[in-house]
């Protein structure tokens, strides 16, 4: 039964007015494009380019280097520079193809396979897995492989994320508005793999006009519905918003499919519908440009591997010095120190910020005062498991449910002693991670 | 480009809730009952008052020179030494008050580590600790107004109290525990701004109410449960000391159990103990129980409830 939300949560200023109404706007790179291989998880992509080789739009650079793996395509026509290691957002340094681009964007030409009624379920995850198509909503896990489960038969819901509850980030936003049909389209092309399975266009109620638009073009959908789930972050996490729109719990050693759902962000479902009806791999995303320290906020359409600081110079560059510059939204982002990195599939947003919270306020004790309690999705004492993180104490930490943290950063945020919890445990997590892999 | 930025892991803002804010909503919260414990008691309340605040931060003040470590600024010692005040009689020896001042701070607090590593409220502590050393002065309530006897005591000895009185506060008593509306708009302000909740003192109350209808000897005679309600620190210590966040379980089931437990001793306390009063002895040996009580409640993650792969269609 559907809750339309969780519990636990937090309500932080959303920041989305700064960029909500302004249009996706198409924007060229001029300088040259870097494509790391590895834009997901999972096995890296594997060069078939060499140095020199001239590639155009919509070439494959690099084929997919397993089964939890993704090609990766070029996004403009130029000639393949270099295959070094580069920065990437992260600050690691991953293999990448560099293509100088030659400012002709010239395209190997994009034509559907066949007519989707002809299509079979194989022939359909096929073409996603070759468009390289991954969850563009941060994760970057292969959509082929959540696309795959062992009994397909068993899905019965399959959930278009459209929540966008990380505050500033608006990309999610003007798709819906701008391009429901592909967003809706997409989903029946998911649909069309699951026989026994329901769509479920889940939107936060602070998107009123998304849900209306998108209940009137739905209206003669028979399998699919719209979802006004109520705004509180994070409920676009894959567990918050299985409950809420479903009432099935996952924990961390679940997958949905284990509660018979499919969960796909807007862009990833968009990506599926232009692979399956234009032939088009994945070259291109929306990134929201934002904060109080841009001068002019706004959504772009960009050619994945353009680097940040040309997608900044587009919205006008600072107004003012930003303390912090995070790729992504605030809450999960990643902190940059540089600007002269990529953007990849996973790239939804670049945000900067005047002033940097974390710096201006000093950590102090744990008055335990419970509010990292009220707000834990995952219903765990965070204040416990960092002292347990903090001491090293991996046994505690795993007993009290440590790796059922999903780092959506609520804890941090609402400490009235700032202390750095959702850090604390992440490393732990990693470093816990790390061993079961052994 | 030879500039960096400053990088941090996420997330990257911060709610504005600060140690400092929640600390000053509680000394905001108390003034109604500060003030009127000075109105009621007269200018010595608040020499008691400026004496207790004036020992706990001094004694933290001093115990920071020598660590090295300024924590004064937390505002939390001002919050011990006027909630220590409230709970001292405006008889006692200005002295006494300044030594549970010390106490407070620097026995129960800072050996053992400061602000959020003491296992007892401070404050609470360092009244027992004076009540035990001084059961005389502790228990003198004696002042112009009222005859010596509290409402609770008078009560126990089978006399009529006007609970009018108590609910105005016009009664003898500590400094800070006689009106009960005054401790009841503080509590307002506290709730409203998201600093306490109702678990505890719901709880504890409830219970309370409970336990005093059914062993109290008087049934539910609404005219004793509300003295019994009004009387004595019951308002002051289930809305302010044993909702005190360091000493009360973190867990939500915790805080429920706690409550209960605050009310069922309570209960003991007055009807089957010596004194009156048991407020006090009961919230510092709920304050020893919360390590049992936070094992016994370890909240369920999320998606672990009834065995795991449950699969609600």
């Amino acid at each position: 039964m559907a809750k339309l939300t969780f519990v636990g949560g937090i309500h932080p200023y959303d920041g989305k007015e700064l960029s909500k109404d302004k249009p996706i706007q198409d924007i060229l790179p001029k300088g040259e494009l870097v494509y790391p291989l590895s834009q997901h998880i999972g096995a890296p992509a594997k060069a078939i380019v060499a140095k020199g080789d001239r590639v155009l739009a919509g070439q494959k650079i690099a084929e997919s280097g397993g089964f939890v793996s993704a090609p990766v395509y070029a996004s403009v026509s130029g000639t393949v520079k270099a295959i070094e290691p580069r920065r990437v957002v992260t600050g690691d340094l991953i293999m990448s193809i560099v293509v100088e681009n030659d400012g002709l964007y010239e395209d190997v030409g994009f034509y559907p396979s066949a007519p989707l009624e002809k299509l079979s379920r194989e022939e359909i995850i096929d073409i996603i897995r070759e468009a390289g198509i991954v969850g563009m909503g941060g994760a970057g896990f292969p959509t082929h492989v959540k696309l795959s489960p062992k009994e397909p038969e068993e899905i019965d819901y399959c959930i278009a994320n459209c929540a966008e509850c990380e505050p500033y980030l608006t990309s999610d936003y003007r798709r819906m508005l701008e391009e429901p049909e592909k967003l809706i389209g997409g989903l029946k092309i998911i649909l069309k793999l699951f026989d026994n399975a329901r769509g479920i266009l889940a939107v936060e109620d602070n998107k009123p006009d998304c849900i209306s638009l998108l209940r009137q073009l739905t209206k003669d959908e028979p399998r699919i519905s719209v979802k006004a789930l109520k705004t509180k972050y994070p409920q676009g996490g894959e567990r918050q918003l299985i409950y809420a729109t479903t009432g099935r719990k996952i924990n961390s050693t679940m997958l949905p499919a284990d509660v018979g759902c499919v969960v796909n962000n807007v862009d990833t479902v968009v990506a599926i519908y232009r692979a399956v009806t234009e032939g088009r791999p994945l070259i291109e995303r929306i990134v929201t440009v934002t904060g109080d320290a841009v001068a002019n906020p706004r959504n772009f359409r960009v050619k994945i591997g353009m680097s940040y600081q040309e997608i900044l110079d587009e919205a006008g560059g600072f107004k003012t010095t930003p303390e912090k510059i995070i790729c992504g939204g605030p809450m999960m982002g990643f902190g940059m120190f540089d600007l002269n990195v990529p953007t990849t599939k996973t790239s939804t947003a670049l945000l900067g910020l005047s002033k940097d919270d974390v710096s201006a306020m000093e950590p102090g004790p744990c008055i335990n005062c419970g509010r990292c309690v009220e707000v834990c999705p995952g219903r765990v004492i965070p204040s416990r498991l960092a002292d347990y993180a903090e001491h090293f104490d991996e046994e505690a930490f795993v007993a009290n449910h440590g790796m059922e943290c999903c780092e959506c950063g609520c804890c941090s945020f609402i400490c009235p002693a700032k202390r750095p919890l959702t850090q604390e445990i992440k490393s732990m997590r990693k470093i816990q991670l790390a061993k079961r892999k052994k | 480009m030879s500039e960096l930025f400053k990088v941090s892991s996420n997330p990257h803002i911060r709610s504005k809730v600060t140690t400092n804010g929640i600390m000053l909503a509680v000394i905001i919260a108390l003034m109604p009952a500060t003030g009127f414990g000075i109105y009621n008691f007269g200018p010595r309340a608040l020499a008691v008052i400026m004496v207790t605040i004036g020992s706990t931060v001094l004694t933290e003040f001093l115990f920071g020179l020598y660590r090295k470590k300024m924590t004064i600024t937390d505002l939390s010692a001002v919050v011990t030494g006027l909630l220590l005040a409230l709970n001292l009689p405006v008889t006692i020896p200005l002295w006494m008050a300044a030594l549970g001042g010390v106490f407070a701070i620097l026995v129960v607090k800072m050996l053992f580590g400061g602000l959020g590593q003491n296992f007892m409220n401070p404050a609470l502590a360092a009244r027992c600790f004076l009540l035990i050393s001084f059961p005389t002065a502790m228990t003198a309530f004696e002042c112009d107004a009222y005859t010596g006897a509290t409402p609770l005591a008078a009560l126990k000895a089978g006399e009529q109290v006007n609970v009018m009185d108590m609910v105005i506060g016009r009664t003898a008593g500590t400094i800070g525990e006689t009106s009960v509306i005054a401790l009841i708009i503080g509590a307002c302000i506290l709730i409203l701004l998201g600093i306490i909740d109702l678990r505890i003192p719901g709880s504890y109350i409830v219970t309370f109410v409970l336990f005093v209808g059914l062993f109290g000897g008087r049934g539910f005679d609404p005219a004793y449960i509300s003295a019994q309600l009004a009387g004595g620190g019951l308002m002051l210590g289930a809305f302010f000391m044993a909702t005190d966040y360091v000493t009360r379980p973190i867990t939500v089931k915790g805080q429920y159990l706690f409550g209960i437990f605050l009310g069922i001793m309570t209960g003991i306390f007055r009807l089957f103990g010596p004194g009156a009063e048991g407020v006090s002895y009961a919230i510092i040996l709920g304050n020893l129980l919360v390590p049992l009580i936070e094992r016994i409640t370890k909240p369920t993650a999320f998606g672990y409830e009834k065995g795991g792969r449950h699969h609600e269609k």
